[in-house]
């Protein structure tokens, strides 16, 4: 959605973070090939199984994998802007929690810590004041939602008063 | 029957009351997503997925259309008063819209924009009624090896004819189509890279993998660039109406948009940005106020605008009739058939003509509906642009991870999220195109099923795929799509190709 244009390339040492999308591509495209080799066991000699497409595409991801390391070493990758790592630490920690909360917590709270986090991410580092609001939206959207719409959200001990 | 009898009878459908409520909650919401940026069409359509699947497909197949619709209006709105493209098909769209509006005259720029979009979103609706049966009866003749080659066209076309790389294009659509091989084989219910992980047999969710994409993706690329400060939202001086110079000066551009824009969403020519280009670089070699373009010319709104809506009618064409998404909306929307059972094709409109005729009719009705909820209410969605961005990426967490939730409450799915979320970052920061990954997963799997198919018929044979004249044209086409765009960028030539990504969210 960024409207800027790549730079121009210029010549640099190898773009290392390049260097390791080609391994884990090659990680990839090595998985899908141990397990495309167990399947032509199981299934046997055919022309066409199961296993086909699998190889085709861990072939092609390979080759990907090469290509990359050429673009990395010919300094093909556009110029990366500078990421901000502590926003990014906020909202994974924040959907991490989430994950960690929701079957025990339930929905609003796991869920109203991930608004707090995120809206702390974005520099509203007032948790005593998102944290609540947090929650309280929660529950409105759990009552909509779980109440109207039959969705099936966990409920916590505060949804458990509404139940 | 005739295809007014046939429309006749999708209006029928399309006016009974529920489904009229549907197309209306389609338009809004597809409205107020087109509007904040950040999230589109296909993040909300991707959503509502798991929220729908109780409700009667024909009413939810109609308001993931009118989402679709709706989303392409509202960009409009972002990209005239904010100059940040709600839709990467708005971009054009910022060049001279939000010049008009710094001039005062963002009134008329926001009026050319909708009745733009509606003379376009018409013509092409119309269009679609009347050119889907003919391909319909085009695509009986097709076998399993035409549709293949249809697919690896799409699959060219999305991943690496537009955008600026290439390899990054075809990387992601790899990546998407790995994805796609995970859980039961669908011919021969063997299990594939599901690592004895119960939660991995049915495969990797459409849902989960667009939500994590889009959202959780966008929003962390967001947080990452830091504070920039308050967006400028220009405030909306003078009169909403156009003079009768704007008319003038519109009405022409409104019909070559649609023109331009609905051949172009109609083939497998991936995203409605193209047109807008197209339109916007005719425009400006026909109008006779040279001299405004860059300073907030009229037609430079006008026409990118209808070809915008065009396409995204055009792109139901290949949706509806083949079963072929051209685009990430149109691969959702195809994602919200398969939930119900439905496989769109020609067999749909035989089976189903009901559904089929009811959601095309639905989008003529959805039009109208637009053009009233975007003219007299703009002040409402110019008031969502103020939201702050902190809130507003809150609450954009809160309802994805509510789908997700939603269809599957537990921690392997919520994992899986963060995972891909993670994912669609970095890939955002190193330039990788996300469109690709979702659209290989979802059409992945049933070009695999086609190919095997066709190799199942000549028993191994693998020249079978270019004996068909219309496979062999097809799949020439696909080569063709993917070497010259790479001689091109060689070339130092690609700077034009990467204005024209198909980055659509």
């Amino acid at each position: 959605m960024s409207l800027d244009h790549p730079n121009k390339v210029e010549q640099r040492r190898p773009d290392w973070a390049a260097l390791v999308i080609a391994a884990v591509l090659v990680a990839i495209a090595a998985v899908i090939y141990l397990d495309a080799s167990r399947l032509r066991e199981v299934t046997g000699y055919s022309p066409v199984g199961p296993a086909t497409v699998p190889g085709a595409v861990a072939v092609v991801l390979l080759g990907l994998a090469i290509w990359t390391v050429i673009a990395a070493f010919r300094g093909d990758f556009p110029e990366r802007e500078r990421q901000e790592v502590g926003p990014v630490v906020w909202i994974v920690g924040g959907l991490a929690a989430q994950m960690l909360l929701l079957n025990t917590a339930g929905f609003s709270i796991a869920t109203g810590v991930l608004f707090a986090a995120t809206a702390a991410g974005f520099g509203r580092r007032k948790l005593w004041i998102s944290l609540p609001l947090g929650i309280v939206l929660c529950l409105v959207v759990w009552l909509i939602f779980a109440g109207l719409l039959q969705l099936s959200l966990p409920a916590g001990p505060l949804e458990q008063l509404f139940l | 029957m005739s295809t007014f009898d046939f429309l006749l009878q999708g209006l029928l459908v399309a006016a009974q009351p529920m489904n009229l409520l549907y197309a209306l909650i389609g338009v809004t919401l597809g409205t107020a997503v087109g509007v904040l940026p950040g999230i589109g069409p296909a993040l909300t359509v991707a959503l509502l997925l798991p929220v729908t699947y109780r409700l009667d497909p024909a009413g939810s197949l109609i308001m993931f259309a009118g989402i679709y619709y709706g989303g392409m209006y509202g960009g409009s709105t972002t990209s005239i008063l904010l100059n940040t493209p709600g839709e990467s098909s708005s971009i054009v769209t910022a060049l001279e819209g939000n010049k008009m509006a710094r001039n005062g005259r963002g009134g008329p720029a926001l009026a050319t924009a909708a009745i733009g979009s509606f003379v376009a979103g018409l013509i092409a609706t119309i269009g679609l009624a009347f050119i889907a049966p003919a391909i319909v009866k085009l695509a009986l003749v097709f076998g399993p090896r035409e549709y293949f080659a249809l697919m690896v066209l799409a699959f060219v076309t999305v991943s690496s004819a537009f955008g600026d790389s290439t390899l990054r294009g075809l990387t992601s659509l790899f990546i998407g189509l790995a994805l796609a091989l995970i859980g039961i084989d669908q011919l021969t219910g063997q299990t594939r890279l599901a690592f004895e992980v119960p939660d991995l047999l049915d495969g990797i969710e459409v849902t989960t993998l667009a939500v994590a994409m889009f959202a959780i993706g966008e929003t962390l690329f967001i947080a990452a660039q830091g504070n920039t400060g308050p967006d400028k939202v220009e405030a909306v001086k003078g009169s909403l109406w156009m003079t009768a110079a704007d008319w003038a000066r519109s009405w022409k551009p409104w019909l070559r948009g649609t023109i331009i824009g609905f051949p172009i969403g109609a083939m497998p020519a991936g995203g409605a940005e193209i047109g807008t280009f197209l339109s916007y670089a005719t425009e400006k070699r026909l109008t006779k106020h040279p001299e405004e373009f860059g300073n907030g010319a009229i037609e430079g709104v006008a026409g990118p605008e209808a070809a915008n809506n065009a396409s995204a009618a055009g792109t139901l064409v290949p949706l509806l009739t083949l079963g072929l998404p051209t685009t990430a909306t149109a691969a959702i929307m195809l994602a919200g058939f398969q939930q119900y059972g439905l496989q769109p094709g020609p067999l749909l409109f035989a089976t189903n003509p009901q559904l089929v005729w009811g959601l095309i009719a639905s989008l003529l009705i959805a039009n109208f509906m637009l053009l009233v909820l975007n003219l007299p209410l703009i002040g409402l969605w110019v008031r969502l642009l103020t939201i702050p961005k902190p809130w507003l990426y809150a609450g954009i967490l809160l309802f994805a991870t509510l789908g997700t939730i939603g269809a599957n409450p537990s921690v392997f799915e919520l994992g899986m999220l963060l995972a891909f979320g993670v994912m669609g970052y970095m890939m955002r920061v190193f330039g990788y195109p996300i469109a690709p990954v979702v659209v290989g997963l979802i059409l992945g799997p049933l070009a695999e099923q086609q190919l095997r198919r066709a190799l199942a018929i000549s028993q191994g044979d693998f020249t079978v795929l270019v004996t068909s004249p219309i496979a062999a044209v097809l799949l020439a086409i696909a080569a063709l799509a993917l070497i010259v765009p790479l001689i091109l960028r060689a070339r130092g030539r690609g700077e034009v190709l990467g204005q024209l990504a198909a980055s659509e969210d």
